[in-house]
């Protein structure tokens, strides 16, 4: 039985002067932290912690950037034996009174004791808190007692127990926001167990990311677990990534990476937009495990990308495939690695219209579906039917799972813990099918859109976009469309306007895609006006994503515009 | 501003990005505080105008802070071309 400040501090015992992080900055040299820096600095963090009077078991919110103020911020809480819980950064595109209104939304729900920031950021902050609020102190980064020596038995970390809540991970956005899974710090090493053993772990293993840490991908597999476990990660920023992807390949050939993480769509936008002369001395032969998680994989990606790189040393085998969620801690199961990934080339219309993945048939467009490997050794899956029975194989049906790793609750939601178990399974909302033991992920249940890796709620976006003038309550819907070049989701809306003249459509237009942004930063790929009574609703009243995604697609196609 | 510059960039932000040839697009228009041009075609836009006009932005240079414009952004090439 473990805590994370047990595992930490054997770390500094045992290894004190082994580079654990490498932090990656464009235009900056790379910053190697020992886990003695590590640390020091997170003890300077623990100890302003309690000189503000937080106590363990309180919630402390962490918004900074990219760097190493995160990493101590991060772990001071955890050896103070506070629950850490990120919030993205504002970014240049997000509206500072919508960025507001989130924050306020995720301290009504989470009841955080301190947030923690740069000094130049706490008018945000304080602009975003009311009286009443439970937050007792905004630490400024800037005035953190300086690093020194932790002194473990003093820690508030030392005092808990496997089965308390160590962190809280939410998912982005105004919805997201409002459901944080809690996880304990049992739940969190049974699953890097399990991983550990499922990826074949090795001694020389080193972690390469550029993920965001509010993202589970980022946070659980390219943060903890290389910290946890012992094994150097080198982390770039988001933010850097999404301008130079070339740097992803210079860091695993520089560092001699072995393991990475990449949603689907980041195969396609490394294989389209690296130039050959940002690739001049990069080998990529260390590269072990590349693992296509958390959105939907596709086939094409992994050849696109393969065929891109393998003049610099990339190998086949290298890309493997992995379903993961937050409330699991993270991996349900991973393919790939004790032979290749499982490819099921099935019948295209039986898949989308009889929800069966039946064999190719002669003549008929075929699928490549990838599997998503076994279940690792601590969960268990199961695909359910519309009534909760077990599903045949290769029907589709809802994605189920148990394990010793799942989430304690959805934090300060009971509500919402209920509804996402049925008889100790949980419910995933992704349908797939099993088939010999694999499983594989066709879609979701709910109207989630995922961007790049990123989950996206549409009635956010619908509600944001109904502040344009012009643009009405349950008359604008949306949803994601697979783009095959980026190989992710674009998203479109579609709203019912009572104007005319095209001037006045192309202001609502560009106005919903100003609000969205700014409130969201999504950037919606297409807004689509149109006349009243074009929307399909349910029988309920409600707007029918789905089916109004079929008729845009449909109008699209006739109108010779494609998607 | 030279209209060798904006044009080009403009048709290419109008066919290539937002897939809406026929829009108008204004010379002060925001384009990435605004909306338009999402981070994940912030590169495609610097490998555009490299090809285009023989100009390097720097991945550093890619925020709305170096050029939110078209106009901003044309007389960012204009100062670098030879």
């Amino acid at each position: 039985m473990q805590t994370f400040t047990e595992q930490l501090k054997d770390h500094y015992a045992q290894t004190p002067d082994k580079v654990v992080v490498y932090i990656l900055h464009s235009g900056q040299p790379d910053l190697p932290l020992t886990y003695r820096q590590l640390l020091w600095g997170s003890a300077g963090y623990a100890r302003s912690y309690a000189a503000q009077g937080i106590r363990p078991g309180e919630v402390v919110i962490l918004i900074l950037q990219h760097g190493v103020d995160l990493f101590y911020a991060y772990f001071g809480a955890v050896l103070h034996g506070a629950i850490p819980a990120i919030m993205p950064f504002l970014t240049e595109k997000l509206l500072p009174e919508r960025y507001r209104a989130d924050l306020a939304s995720l301290v009504s729900v989470t009841q955080p004791s301190a947030i923690v920031t740069y000094a130049d950021f706490e008018p945000e902050v304080r602009a975003a808190l009311k009286p009443g609020d439970p937050v007792r102190a905004v630490i400024l980064a800037s005035q953190v007692e300086p690093p020194s020596e932790p002194d473990f038995p003093t820690l508030g970390g030392s005092t808990r127990k496997p089965e308390d809540v160590a962190l809280l991970q939410h998912s982005s956005g105004t919805t997201g926001l409002q459901k944080g899974v809690a996880l304990s710090h049992q739940a969190v090493f049974n699953q890097l167990e399990s991983y550990r053993l499922a990826l074949h772990m090795r001694q020389d293993d080193v972690f390469v990311s550029w993920l965001p840490l509010y993202h589970d991908m980022g946070l659980i597999a390219c943060y903890l677990m290389p910290i946890l476990l012992g094994y150097p990660l080198v982390l770039m920023s988001p933010f850097d990534w999404v301008r130079a992807p070339y740097r992803l390949l210079q860091a695993v050939s520089r560092y001699k990476g072995t393991l990475s993480w990449l949603p689907n769509f980041a195969y396609n936008f490394c294989a389209q937009k690296i130039r050959d002369r940002d690739l001049e001395g990069v080998d990529l032969s260390s590269w072990r495990l590349i693992s296509n998680c958390s959105e939907p994989m596709r086939w094409e990606s992994h050849q696109a990308f393969y065929e891109r790189f393998r003049g610099l040393g990339l190998r086949y085998e290298t890309l493997v495939t992995c379903y993961a969620m937050a409330e699991n801690v993270f991996a349900v199961t991973q393919g790939g690695i004790a032979g290749p990934v499982v490819v099921d080339e099935v019948d295209r219309d039986s898949l989308q219209i009889d929800r069966i993945a039946r064999p190719p048939i002669a003549g008929k467009a075929t699928i490549k579906m990838l599997s998503a490997g076994r279940p690792i050794r601590n969960v268990a899956v199961r695909v359910l039917d519309g009534h909760g029975h077990d599903a045949p194989e290769r029907h589709i049906g809802e994605v189920a799972l148990k394990s010793d790793s799942m989430l304690t609750e959805y934090y300060h939601r009971p509500d919402a813990t209920k509804k996402a178990f049925h008889d100790g399974w949980y419910l995933t909302g992704d349908f797939g099918y099993l088939a010999g033991g694999e499983v594989y992920v066709t879609g979701r249940k709910k109207d989630l859109i995922i961007v790049g890796g990123k989950n996206i709620y549409p009635q956010d976006l619908e509600q944001l976009a109904m502040d344009v003038p012009g643009v009405h309550a349950g008359r604008v819907a949306a949803f994601g469309i697979f783009n095959e070049t980026s190989g992710t989701e674009d998203v479109v809306m579609v709203a019912e306007v009572d104007e005319d003249g095209e001037d006045d459509r192309q202001r609502i237009a560009d106005q919903m895609r100003a609000v969205v942004t700014r409130g969201s930063a999504v950037a919606l790929r297409y807004v689509h006006i149109v006349d009243k009574h074009w929307l399909v609703k349910t029988s309920s009243g409600k707007t029918a994503r789905s089916a109004n995604r079929e008729k845009f697609l449909k109008e699209m196609a006739q109108t010779g515009q494609v998607f | 501003m030279s209209d060798d510059i904006i044009t080009p960039l403009a048709d290419y932000i109008k066919t290539q990005i937002l897939k809406q040839p026929k829009r108008l697009m204004k010379p002060d228009e925001p384009l990435i505080s605004g909306g338009l041009i999402a981070s994940f075609n912030l590169v495609d836009l610097a490998l555009f105008v490299e090809d285009t006009f023989g100009v390097r932005i720097d991945d550093a240079e890619l925020n709305a802070q170096t050029f939110d414009t078209l106009e901003q952004l044309a007389a960012l090439i204009e100062s670098r071309r030879i």
